[in-house]
């Protein structure tokens, strides 16, 4: 099986351990791990801004980039939903173009479709890939600490990812997870969001921060470091105590590395 | 739409305000978490939601496909059972039909049942600009009419106001209105509701006009439906000589049959009922009734005309949406300057009434994305995408299109991207961790900056031939 890696934008250039930790664990699970060298960005934080022409742009770029790979494992449950979500209704959006029409009128779908309708079924969240690919819930970790985990909205009502990151979390050995109070609310990062309408953002995360710090853990976990660096920055600048961790950081963590 | 709300700043400036407001946050948070809660257990219980909710979206999805034809039986059906149908293409052309047809009563008042779509075209000003006092007779929108405020939720329009602010407002300005409340008014719900039900009990016998809009409007038979819980509704429209009411033309239902599909899902989906206590249905004028139905447009064909936009026009106006969405939930609905608030709101707006205003250009962004919004929506309006769409249509400021042009630049070559990622590194030293500069400062007025890695993890992968070195 050709694996990818799709480390994402954000992770690419700030949180590298992210992506060192997705590598780590899939080894550890028998896996060839590519880094295909021509990625770059899914498009996301153009599209959901309103620069649907420059997401268009990076989105052919992925297509092209990860075409005729088995799976694509990505660390983000927001970028893995941007692809497998709305690569689609960006491709029919196109049929409402003059182009579009014009390629449909004549039977066939646009080369952007097609790529559309083959590369985005094998795109998978981290722990989509684990449980429903490689078909495990206990990768082997050892994590001595209490956590508490974050769905976060992409993963949760996107790619409807349920309790398979609490089932992987439950399995880590000494790992004690705490429930969430109002789990399924935003956290209020949403991209721009966060500094286009900063105050409704950082209201909407004090209370995520209340019910986070309510809950006695050590670690917030949850499986994108952009919702992460937005809380996470938060619990810092609060001085809460609290760490974030991605949840690739918990599950590639053993005890031989301790 | 209306101009009531035109020259309002924009929705961030708006919630910034708002914010401040600990009262309103805690009466918001409260009521919201109340009727979410409700809605989801009687949601729950039902085997069949989704069947349901895909059913409602199909059968508005057909209505709007095929609304041309729907229009035109219903304009037949009604005239047919005795009613008048009128043609309003915009809100001065309602105001102005209305406004005659009650002057052709001789009367000077009338009482109305709550509608959205007459606060829409401003119908209670355009009536007091000719000496027409319309008195709203729904519990909320009374303590809204009696505190001259305005409504912030499309459910339950006096969300932002709790019971004894309600007692307040009853006490200084029913009088004015009508019967006063008495003095030893409390703040009990029961004492409050009495008040209110003997103020508006004088007028409901004494006014020969009545005004409504309607859920539905059945296409074969020419019926309209309103659905309420107070009674009043009941009231406004059996009781006066002359009944007028006011629809948007997406308010359709081909037959009689569709109907039972949206009995279920609106009441469970607005007050968490598993029925409305009171459905009224009428077809075409009654004996002693005189009627009258004005089919509005106001912007509808326009929406109509957008392939992804026109979703919004399946709304049945439950405020499923609103109940569940964090951003109104923490700034109420007055933010978004519009008689329709939160996330239905956010897409509805802009469509019918433009993107020009810095308010309503603003408001597609009023939303993280959560995704809250189309989960509950019980006739399936993808919310994000519409809001998506709607952003990329919206007028963007010179500094932001700099930014996120200069980013789509260098994202597009992987090479850009590890130049820029490298001088980054370089420089790691000089990021502050809380206090950025320019458009930055939005981040951490609340918020750290993580700190930039000694590497990227492309630069890690080619170093380490991907860690096996």
């Amino acid at each position: 099986m050709r694996v990818a890696l799709f480390v994402t934008c954000v992770n690419d250039t700030l949180f590298p351990g992210t992506g060192k930790a997705v590598v780590t664990l899939l080894r550890r699970l028998g896996c060839e791990v590519e880094f295909p060298a021509g990625q770059t960005c899914c498009g996301q934080m153009h599209v959901n801004t309103g620069y649907r022409d420059e997401g268009v742009r990076l989105a052919r770029q992925f297509l092209e980039v990860f075409s005729g790979y088995d799976a694509v494992v990505v660390p983000s449950g927001s970028c893995a939903a941007m692809v497998r979500e709305q690569y689609p209704k960006l491709a029919a959006g196109m049929g409402a173009t003059r182009a579009g029409a014009f390629a449909s009128a004549h039977g066939g779908h646009s080369p952007f479709a097609e790529a559309v309708a083959e590369v985005t079924p094998k795109v998978y969240d981290l722990s989509e890939f684990l449980v429903d690919v490689l078909g495990t819930t206990d990768v082997g970790a050892y994590f001595p600490h209490r956590v508490t985990y974050h769905p976060t909205c992409h993963s949760l009502r996107g790619l409807r990812v349920g309790d398979r990151p609490t089932r992987l979390l439950q399995n880590v050995r000494g790992l004690e997870l705490t429930p969430l109070p109002g789990a399924d609310e935003c956290c209020g990062f949403g991209g721009t969001f966060a500094v286009k309408n900063a105050a409704v953002s950082a209201a909407m995360c004090a209370d995520k921060v209340g019910n986070i710090v309510a809950t006695g853990a050590e670690v917030l976990c949850a499986a994108d470091n952009s919702c992460l660096m937005h809380i996470g920055g938060t619990l810092s600048r609060l001085r809460t105590g609290v760490r974030v961790m991605h949840l690739a950081e918990i599950l590639a963590s053993t005890e031989a590395e301790r | 739409m209306s101009g009531t709300f035109l020259g309002m700043p924009s929705f961030p400036k708006n919630a910034e305000k708002a914010l401040q407001d600990s009262q309103l946050r805690y009466n918001l948070r409260k009521a919201t978490h109340t009727i979410r809660a409700k809605r989801a257990t009687v949601v729950e219980e039902l085997p069949d939601w989704l069947e349901l909710r895909a059913a409602g979206k199909a059968i508005k999805d057909e209505t709007l496909r095929h609304l041309d034809r729907y229009l035109l039986q219903v304009e037949e059906a009604v005239t047919k059972a005795g009613g008048h149908v009128h043609w309003a293409s915009d809100a001065d052309e309602a105001n102005e039909i209305v406004t005659g047809l009650v002057r052709a009563t001789g009367q000077t008042e009338v009482v109305k049942v709550k509608s959205m779509v007459t606060q829409e075209i401003g119908l209670n000003e355009a009536l007091a600009k000719e000496g027409i006092t319309a008195y709203e007779t729904d519990l909320a929108e009374l303590i809204v009419q009696l505190g001259d405020d305005w409504p912030s939720h499309i459910l339950v329009p006096a969300i932002h106001r709790n019971r004894s602010e309600i007692r307040e407002i009853f006490l200084e300005h029913m009088a004015e209105w009508g019967r006063p409340a008495p003095d030893d008014l409390g703040d009990d719900p029961r004492m409050l509701a009495d008040a209110a039900r003997l103020h508006l009990r004088e007028r409901f016998l004494s006014t020969k006009v009545g005004i409504s809009g309607a859920n539905f409007v059945i296409a074969e038979t020419g019926t309209l439906v309103v659905l309420e819980s107070e009674g009043n509704g009941r009231m406004c429209l059996t009781l006066p000589e002359t009944l007028i009411s006011v629809v948007g033309i997406e308010k359709l239902l081909p037959t009689w049959r569709d109907l039972e599909v949206f009995l279920q899902l609106l009441p469970r989906s607005s007050t968490g009922e598993r029925m409305n206590p009171y459905t009224s249905m009428w077809t075409g004028a009654t004996e002693g009734q005189d009627f009258h139905l004005v089919l509005l447009d106001n912007g509808r064909t326009k929406v109509l005309a957008d392939e992804i936009g026109r979703q919004a026009l399946r709304c049945i106006r439950c405020s499923a949406c609103l109940n569940v969405c964090p951003v109104y939930e923490r700034v109420g609905g007055h933010a978004y300057g519009s008689v329709y608030p939160g996330p239905i709101g956010a897409i509805l707006t802009p469509q019918l009434r433009g993107m020009e205003s810095p308010l309503d250009a603003s408001l597609p962004y009023a939303s993280s994305l959560c995704g809250a919004c189309y989960d509950v929506c019980p006739v399936a309006i993808d919310i994000p995408e519409v809001l998506v769409h709607l952003r990329s249509k919206a007028p963007h400021g010179p500094a932001e299109r700099l930014g996120l042009k200069a980013a789509g630049w260098v994202l597009d070559k992987p090479v850009r991207l590890e130049r820029a990622q490298r001088l980054a590194t370089r420089f790691r030293g000089l990021v502050p961790k809380r206090r950025l500069p320019g458009p930055g400062a939005a981040w951490t007025d609340t918020r750290d900056v993580p700190p930039v890695p000694e590497e990227s993890f492309r630069d890690w992968w080619d170093r380490t031939e991907g860690g096996s070195r």
